[in-house]
């Protein structure tokens, strides 16, 4: 996120994209109702009547996969209507002319037709957002999980460029990270193109600071992606350390994922359940779990955290830290004489620019967010305040483009998936605590009333779920929160494998999975 | 110069719209010898109140007591906060509240803030039995959710629940029924929570002074030994990372509380990370490593055979297919140190970038 979550009571106009985060992230919500109570005024454009729409001034209900076209048109008439910052634009960014001469094409009337959203809708929800003081825009994965998540993201930047709505309190693009520490994962280098602190492995400068550090020289190239990676299982791909993550339930395309893992020689899961993914290993590893694991977390407005362990940790389970230490040194790989995660974090610190002012005892009590250039340095809540991180802010030209697949006489409706608010991800960890099956027993696929008529379903009753790539069985909920011609479920119960069905394409850049995307039949079981 | 006001003799200086309560605790903080002012329906967190009338103080020139909670202070005031007069005056609205309550002394499980009315009564040594009470409400039996118990024979109608339901977590779904002796806090239609608004955020009980409102789920730990122990730590589940406690009693996490002082969170949470810790100790819970034996399935090992296999498998793979065969994949939910120390297994081991995470999922 640029701007701290405690920001969020401050603007005065708020654009919720592709984001449920009353479900999601509810604590985030609060300070969203708390701007609402105090005046502000919220915009919400999700295909579903989510529970945030209750909330919001003006609802956009657009189309899955659509929001680069609503978009386009709400940049035309910020233009228009005279609302852009000229002023932000000659000082702080980039590439203007192109970007300000291509949105003159798309109208409200155009984006319409594509969006299905009331040209008026979009007029109105551009002019709040154009002219307000501090306008703010929220999103999750709802924006990134798309072929084109990275245009999307893009688009919601040409707004906030265009606007002048960002390096300033109460304003900003703030995705909303899904798991507690996604964040902190990639700022530890987790990635195929950057090192710890995002720097690019593809700068000689670099390879040179890190053979200095590691003591071995690493390739100039990028890495292969995981998705990439798990194509190429059994192929180039002949081992696979994975730690803590059910990739074959999470996985877009799970048939798939399951002949890619099976394929490979060598397969080491770290993980504290024996996860569907575990069980495919040649060697599971036993972790230790929340409460049981002292360490670091980084938030979604980037906060780095302490993670402290309350209670010992069951059997022989072992922290991770110590775990991958083993494997290291058992290869003989210098460096990982680790005494406590203390000494980690510090050796993460003086690598990472971004945590440079950093320590263990530092972030004791959580309170700052990264850039951290230096010791003595209180932390950067909002990002891009006077400069952007490479100087100028840059417009891109984006297009629409139609989802990899799109619905047809065989695959007639829309499915989009996503996480509830009682549930977690593959629900490794909520499905095994006690009282959550009182409010969510099982997955259901939500359905229109009139769908459910019209396609001889019943409320309550089973249908099958078929897309290009497999068939489900799941229930049917009738609700008005989707809308007609699109249904809604999540990918968090082993038994109903949604994502056996998801999965078609990637984003070409970031190659993350379309999932929020598929097209579908459902066929009642009568 | 910034203004003063004068608390009990010391000169302190405040800032405009700041209440005679919150200077007075600020001095009290800088000197713990010194007595704090008694509250009950107050939680800093949300707008004062001003029903309990626990808080109140003498202002000069006022002829009546005044509840310091909801009085803003003005340049010049003079406040005393413990004379005989105002300590007798608490001691008698306590014995008064007691009756109401069926029980006083409650298991620190039940919640948060669930000591501070036993403490007071403790504290100021009240009489419970003063006066012939009544109580007001009743539990809601029927109400079989796992998370939340109901026993308003225990509630003093400081409304904290209904309040922080509404201010902080912005639900509305409970409300007041009644007034009096018979007043009642309640759903909307008076239904089970599970039929209302409610997300089951637990706000309502941490904030509960008597707990009225409890912790269902900590509860079953009431009759297991061993002293009540906390450490903070943050939630497991989303990006927010909203700071948390978690309560042990012989090493096992019995109970989550919110940290009223976490920086993302300000003693928010929600159902998952106030409810969803029983992951922990499932019986599911991996033990031991494992190794796929040659019969095909998985069976019990040691460390070292574990991890003698792990390493030589990924040096037996790299030697025959080279480097760029080792792929590994770090996880959104492990701590930093564990996603840290995996790439720098990749590239100071292989010497690739072949490493990447869960986020494209
Ligand atoms: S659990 Fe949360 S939503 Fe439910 S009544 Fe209590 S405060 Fe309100
Ligand atoms: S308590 Fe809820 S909102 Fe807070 S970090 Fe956990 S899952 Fe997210
Ligand atoms: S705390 Fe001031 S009136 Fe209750």
């Amino acid at each position: 996120m640029s701007n701290p979550l405690i920001d969020m009571q401050k603007p005065d106009v708020i654009f919720c994209i592709g984001t449920n985060m009353t479900e999601c992230h509810p604590v985030a919500a609060i300070g969203l109702k708390k701007a609402i109570a105090n005046g502000s005024r919220l915009i919400v454009a999700d295909p579903r009547r989510i529970g945030l729409t209750d909330l919001a001034n003006l609802y956009l209900p657009l189309r899955v996969g659509s929001d680069v076209a609503l978009l386009l048109a709400m940049a035309h008439v910020i233009q228009r209507e005279g609302l852009v910052d000229l002023n932000f634009i000659e000082s702080r960014t980039t590439g203007s002319p192109a970007f300000l001469e291509h949105i003159q094409l798309f109208t409200p009337e155009w984006a319409s037709t594509i969006t299905g959203v009331e040209p008026t809708d979009i007029e109105t929800a551009a002019i709040w957002y154009g002219s307000a003081d501090q306008g703010a825009i929220y999103y999750t994965l709802g924006i990134t999980e798309h072929i084109c998540g990275v245009d999307n993201v893009q688009s919601l930047c040409n707004l906030a460029l265009m606007t002048g709505h960002i390096g300033r309190e109460g304003t900003g693009i703030n995705p909303m990270r899904g798991q507690n520490n996604i964040q902190g994962t990639g700022d530890s280098g987790a990635l195929p193109n950057n090192y710890p602190g995002f720097q690019a492995v593809t700068d000689p400068q670099n390879q040179a600071k890190f053979l200095g550090k590691y003591g071995r020289k690493t390739d100039l190239e990028k890495g292969i992606t995981k998705v990439t990676a798990l194509d190429f299982c059994g192929d180039q791909i002949r081992a696979m350390l994975i730690d803590g993550e059910n990739t074959l339930i999470s996985d877009p395309n799970r048939k798939h994922c399951q002949q890619a893992l099976e394929s490979l020689d060598h397969l080491v899961v770290i993980d504290i359940f024996l996860t569907e993914t575990a069980e495919m290993a040649n060697v599971v590893l036993p972790a230790t779990a929340f409460g049981e694991t002292d360490g670091t977390a980084t938030n979604t407005e980037r906060r780095v955290q302490r993670l402290r362990a309350a209670v010992s940790p069951p059997g022989q389970a072992k922290p991770d830290w110590w775990i991958i230490s083993q494997i290291a040194k058992r290869m003989e790989i210098p460096g990982f004489d680790y005494q406590n995660p203390k000494e980690i974090f510090n050796e993460l610190c003086s690598v990472s620019p971004i945590y440079t002012g950093l320590n263990w005892d530092r972030v004791a009590n959580g309170e700052f967010h990264w850039p951290v250039p230096e010791e003595g340095h209180t932390g950067t809540p909002i990002l891009h305040q006077g400069e952007f991180v490479n100087g100028r802010g840059i417009f891109t030209v984006v297009n629409y483009r139609d989802p990899n697949e799109t619905i047809s006489d065989e695959f007639p409706v829309w499915l989009t998936t996503g996480r509830r608010l009682t549930s977690y991800h593959t629900r490794t960890q909520t499905g095994r605590t006690q009282g959550i099956d009182y409010l969510l027993a099982e997955e259901a696929l939500e359905v229109h009333p009139d769908d459910v008529r019209d396609w001889g379903l019943m409320d309550g009753d089973w249908c099958h779920l078929s897309s290009p790539r497999g068939t489900v069985k799941i229930r049917v909920k009738a609700t008005s929160r989707s809308p007609r011609g699109t249904v809604f479920a999540s990918f968090s119960f082993s038994d109903v494998p949604i994502n056996l069905l998801t999965g078609s394409g990637y984003d070409p850049i970031t190659e993350t999975a379309e999932l929020k995307v598929c097209p579908v039949r459902v066929e009642s079981l009568f | 110069m910034a203004d003063k006001i004068s608390i009990n003799g010391h000169l302190v200086e405040f800032t405009d719209g700041e209440t005679v309560y919150e200077i007075a605790q600020r001095c009290q903080s800088e000197r713990p010898e010194s007595e704090a002012i008694p509250t009950l329906c107050y939680d800093p967190r949300l707008k004062a109140f001003g029903s309990c009338r626990l808080c109140v103080v003498e202002v000069d020139g006022s002829p009546n007591l005044v509840a310091s909670c909801t009085t803003k202070a003005v340049p010049e005031m003079a406040v005393r906060t413990h004379t005989d007069h105002i300590e007798r005056y608490r001691k008698t609205l306590l014995e008064m509240v007691a009756s109401e309550s069926s029980t006083i002394k409650v298991d620190p499980l039940r919640g948060y803030a669930s000591q501070e009315f036993s403490t007071l009564v403790d504290r100021y040594q009240a009489d419970t039995h003063r006066f012939g009470g009544h109580y007001s409400g009743t539990t809601h039996p029927t109400d079989d959710n796992p998370f939340i118990q109901r026993d308003y024979g225990l509630c003093i109608s400081c409304y904290r629940c209904v309040r922080v339901c509404a201010e902080q977590e912005g639900d509305y779904a409970i409300n007041i029924m009644n007034r009096g002796f018979e007043s009642q806090i309640t759903t909307e239609f008076n239904t089970i929570l599970k039929d209302s608004a409610c997300t089951f955020c637990g706000q309502c009980v941490q904030t509960c002074p008597t707990g009225a409102l409890a912790d269902k789920k900590a509860m079953r730990a009431t009759g297991r030994p061993g002293e009540m122990e906390t450490t903070r730590s943050v939630c497991p589940y989303c990006g927010v990372g909203c700071a948390v406690d978690l309560v042990a009693k012989s090493d096992k996490l019995v109970a989550i509380q919110p940290a009223m002082d976490g920086p993302a969170n300000q003693g928010a949470l929600c159902i998952k990370g106030q409810f969803a810790f029983d992951f922990v100790h499932h019986p599911d819970r991996l033990r031991t490593p494992l190794i796929r034996g040659a019969d095909g399935e998985l069976h019990e090992t040691n460390w070292e055979d574990a991890l003698d296999h792990v390493a030589n498998g990924f040096k037996q793979v790299a030697e025959t297919y080279g480097r760029h065969s080792v792929y590994g994949i770090a996880s959104g939910r492990t701590p930093s140190e564990a996603s840290y120390l995996m790439q720098k297994l990749i590239r100071a081991g292989f010497g690739t970038n072949y490493i990447d995470n869960c986020s494209r999922a």
